[in-house]
């Protein structure tokens, strides 16, 4: 289970007047009190851990969140941003005595600049959002989270997502410029801006990933890059994992960057063709999927190369896609892994470790010995050339042993990912779930070097505080350390 | 200081005796920014070589005083290549004739004409190890692609002139280098006119990776640019060759004009590694240097604003940075950061005389809210103030 730190007793006695305080604030339908309203706030995308915050603040300007977190800030009253409440990571969690402050009625694009390629959006904007307001013009936001149709770009901000596509066109942190934040005493500053490189500190990349505990993102700068001129995807199956990770390294070697490369294991091959019925050989212990992009031609070149590649691995079957139409149907099984997964269990954990990709072979037999022992099963996506890694623990929510046998084993993968060079989390964030497993990869000193960031930016410690770092005694959690 | 516990107890006795260090590598940009108040030096150039290679895996992990040459060239033999671009400043800087370091490129996070397209150097920083200011031992990220554990210290670290912390080992993200390399070169547009045509062509479908404007004075300071006449406004694709062919022919069929030249791959890299290293920049030995960034539609208004008062400069970035050279006074520094901040972007005083860079900002003033933040960062990572004090503002 998920320690939180105890609610205040001095902000839970004043809770009327807290939201009495609040709602002077906001516009008339912008604070949420009653029980039942803040019922769909309790949980975001890692929905086994719930709690009621105190209320929920659903700001429309920048103004109206400064003076939100300038209240809150003045009354000892603790924040949780939140954007779409899609955190895998359980990064939106309330708490009993915490204030939600909710992003989504932000949700305007404020200017696309075509010649300088870049646009101002507001933090509550979906992440396809972006892209489906530049994409006429052949324009395209690159971090491509799974969960875009939902995610608003201030979740992808602060939880620095990435996608399938980030082996060639990066992650959140590689496609920003410049954010609006407001701090939590209620100052709105701005960073950087329409142009690259701020001078001085790189605020913009600390604040990127920072999990909601240093600032407000309420408006944010993002490169939009034009697309190539099309791009293809090619499916190729192998006899063993072992086999298939050598044909990536390969592919790697030969100096071609396939814009994705993705590795799915025989139990994810099996739940997405259920799903998807898109053609995956059921036969194949391994499968990549492979996507070029250019001109006909070049792609033509390329995934004839990649092909040549392939063969030199004894693949059991590679299949070329003809068409964009064929293209789809290889990405709609990967895309609706998660849902496939989920209809073969009802229940499953989403893990996001990252390894050498050298330890894909060693690693996912240590995973399938793990799965033996917890009798739980599990299927492995892997963004094969960032060495991102998402198994998903299959489990019974109505089995509490389940429930808990899948926790332990979802920890002892990240720990594995640890061992092997690789870390906790290559794209959900710490949140709530990997907070305890923190000192697995930092040191003590070096946990609590990065507390003193977040104390240099929230003294109090009332920006999302249950997050990211082990608890400490709340006490010894707040203080800063003397000189 | 050749190893990460000597680094340790030096900064741990200038914490003790409270006087302040100069962290540097080789000094190759130690004129840059502020001149530090430190009677004592702590140089990372002892702390050298390679730790890790993995073209596999597109990393490489280097003590910070490995000469960065050495890091190109082990990169090279695997065929691989720095994705940044990282520069070498020495034409602007001055030699010392001793190359720039690892750990010196990534604390100034200075970046190439590839930074418009494929990022920074802190885009690149997979991973760092640094002694902090209390005299301890960090590390942040590690040694893969993808990694959101933790806040963020490799890009609060990298172009942080080394006031936050000694950093001793960088984990770096390389990629395949291209197999060849073409540029368009368009003469004689004038500057607005060239950033247009850069603009449309960064915005077309063909992967630019390079997009610079020089005028007439800089390209006669380009060996590679010979014969040109006039401007010279330059469209560069990095590929396979059949792609580079076919991308910088659908280039010139869209933007070609009267006396439009296609280069080579060798010429290419010749030129650009030029306008990396700032060489068309036309600069006195007294004059001062600046680096703005803007919007790349702002970057030809800010030179014009500029010229009258003796200012010369070329846009690289699509327009976007604007390299800058001109009387070494305040009241052209002024009129720098002037123009800059009019213009919405940045500004950074890569060289002056210590007069002037000791008297004057050297980076834009933050907010007083952001100020406040920096003050409380910098004395998180660094109490007592032992690292670089001054460097990239008075006072800290």
């Amino acid at each position: 289970m998920i320690r939180q730190p105890d609610p205040k007793p001095d902000v839970m006695v004043r809770r009327d007047s807290i939201v009495a305080g609040l709602r002077k604030l906001l516009p008339e339908t912008g604070l949420i009190a009653e029980p039942l309203r803040l019922k769909p706030y309790e949980t975001d995308g890692l929905s086994a851990y719930r709690q009621v915050p105190l209320a929920v603040a659903l700001p429309e300007t920048t103004e109206q969140v400064a003076a939100v977190l300038r209240f809150c800030h003045q009354n000892g009253v603790r924040v949780v941003p939140r954007g779409a409440g899609t955190s895998l990571s359980g990064g939106a969690l309330p708490m009993a005595d915490a204030v939600v402050v909710g992003m989504m009625r932000m949700n305007q694009i404020l200017d696309i600049d075509y010649p300088d390629r870049c646009a101002v959006v507001q933090a509550g904007v979906t992440n396809i959002g972006i892209t489906n307001a530049v994409s006429a013009d052949g324009f395209f936001y690159a971090p491509d989270p799974s969960s875009q149709l939902a995610c608003m770009i201030g979740g992808n901000v602060n939880m620095n997502s990435g996608g399938a596509h980030c082996l060639k066109y990066g992650v959140t942190a590689n496609n920003l410029l410049g954010l609006k934040i407001v701090t939590i005493d209620g100052e709105i500053i701005d960073i950087g801006g329409a142009y690259l490189d701020a001078a001085g500190y790189d605020w913009l990349g600390l604040l990127t990933g920072s999990e909601g505990m240093l600032a407000i993102v309420t408006e944010v700068t993002v490169r939009i890059l034009r697309g190539p001129e099309g791009a293809r995807a090619m499916l190729a199956a192998f006899k063993s994992n072992e086999i298939a990770g050598a044909c990536v390294d390969s592919i790697i070697s030969s100096g071609i960057i396939p814009v994705a490369l993705e590795f799915m294991d025989r139990p994810a091959i099996h739940a997405c063709e259920a799903f998807a019925h898109a053609g995956y050989p059921l036969d194949a212990e391994a499968m990549l999927i492979i996507e070029v992009e250019g001109s006909v031609e070049e792609q033509d070149r390329l995934l004839e190369q990649l092909s040549a590649i392939c063969r030199n691995f004894d693949p059991i079957s590679l299949k070329i896609s003809q068409s964009a139409e064929e293209s789809l149907a290889i990405w709609k099984g990967r895309k609706g892994a998660f849902g496939a997964v989920g209809r073969i269990s009802p229940d499953y954990l989403c893990m996001d470790g990252t390894i050498p990709t050298s330890q894909l072979p060693h690693v996912l037999r240590r995973i399938q010995e793990m799965s033996d022992s917890y009798g739980l099963k599990v299927a492995n996506i892997f963004h094969a050339g960032d060495g991102n890694l998402h198994p998903l623990i299959m489990f019974d929510a109505n089995n509490p042993s389940s429930f808990h046998a899948a926790e332990e084993f979802g920890a002892d993968i990240l720990k594995l990912c640890v061992e092997v060079g690789g870390c906790l989390t290559g794209e959900h964030g710490v949140g709530v779930e990997k907070r305890d497993l923190m000192p697995v990869q930092f040191r003590p000193h070096e946990l609590t070097q990065q507390r003193d960031i977040k104390s240099a930016f929230d003294p109090d410690w009332l920006l999302n505080p249950s997050k990211v770092f082990p608890l400490l005694d709340s006490e010894t959690a707040v203080l800063p350390r003397a000189a | 200081m050749t190893t990460e516990d000597s680094i340790v107890a030096a900064v741990a006795d200038a914490v003790r005796t409270r006087e302040p260090l100069l962290i540097e590598g080789n000094g190759t940009k130690a004129c840059m920014l502020r001149p530090v108040q430190a009677a004592r030096s702590l140089s990372t150039s002892g702390l050298s070589g390679i730790n890790l290679y993995a073209p596999k895996e597109l990393i490489i992990s280097a003590w910070a005083g490995t000469p960065l040459p050495e890091i190109e060239a082990a990169l090279a033999e695997g065929g691989q290549h720095l994705i940044a671009e990282p520069p070498d400043l020495s034409g602007l800087l001055g030699s010392t004739g001793k190359p720039q370091t690892f750990g010196g490129i990534v604390a100034t996070n200075l970046s190439g004409p590839r930074r418009v397209a494929w990022g920074a150097m802190r885009d690149h920083v997979m991973g760092v190890r640094a002694v902090t200011g209390r005299a301890e031992i960090i590390r942040s990220g590690g040694r893969v692609l993808k990694n959101v554990t933790g806040l963020d210290l490799c890009k609060l670290l990298t172009g942080s002139h080394g006031t936050l912390g000694v950093i001793t080992e960088i984990t770096l993200k390389v990629l395949p280098a291209p197999e060849a390399t073409g540029t368009l070169v368009l003469p004689g547009l004038d500057a607005a006119a060239g950033v247009g045509v850069l603009s449309a062509a960064l915005g077309s479908p063909y992967g630019v990776s390079g997009a610079a404007w020089l005028p007439a004075e800089a390209v006669g300071r380009v060996a590679g640019l010979a014969g040109v006449a006039g401007s010279a406004t330059l469209i560069r694709i990095e590929e396979f060759a059949p792609s580079v062919a076919y991308r910088i022919g659908r280039l010139h069929d869209q933007f070609g004009v009267a006396g439009s030249v296609v280069l080579d791959t060798a010429a290419s890299r010749s030129v650009w590694k030029d306008v990396g290293d700032v060489r068309p920049l036309v600069a006195a030995a007294e004059d001062a240097v600046w680096r703005v960034s803007v919007r790349p539609s702002a970057g030809a208004g800010v030179l014009d604003a500029l010229r009258p008062l003796g200012v010369t400069g070329f846009l690289d970035w699509g327009g976007g940075l604007v390299w800058l050279a001109g009387p070494a006074n305040t009241v052209t520094h002024t009129a720098v950061e002037a123009a800059a901040t009019a213009a919405g972007g940045t500004w950074t005083l890569v060289r002056a005389p210590d007069a002037l860079r000791g008297a004057v900002r050297v980076v834009p003033e933050e907010a007083a809210p952001l100020a406040r933040i920096t003050r409380q960062v910098k004395a998180a990572m660094d109490p007592a103030g032992v690292l670089n004090p001054g460097r990239m503002y008075a006072g800290l």
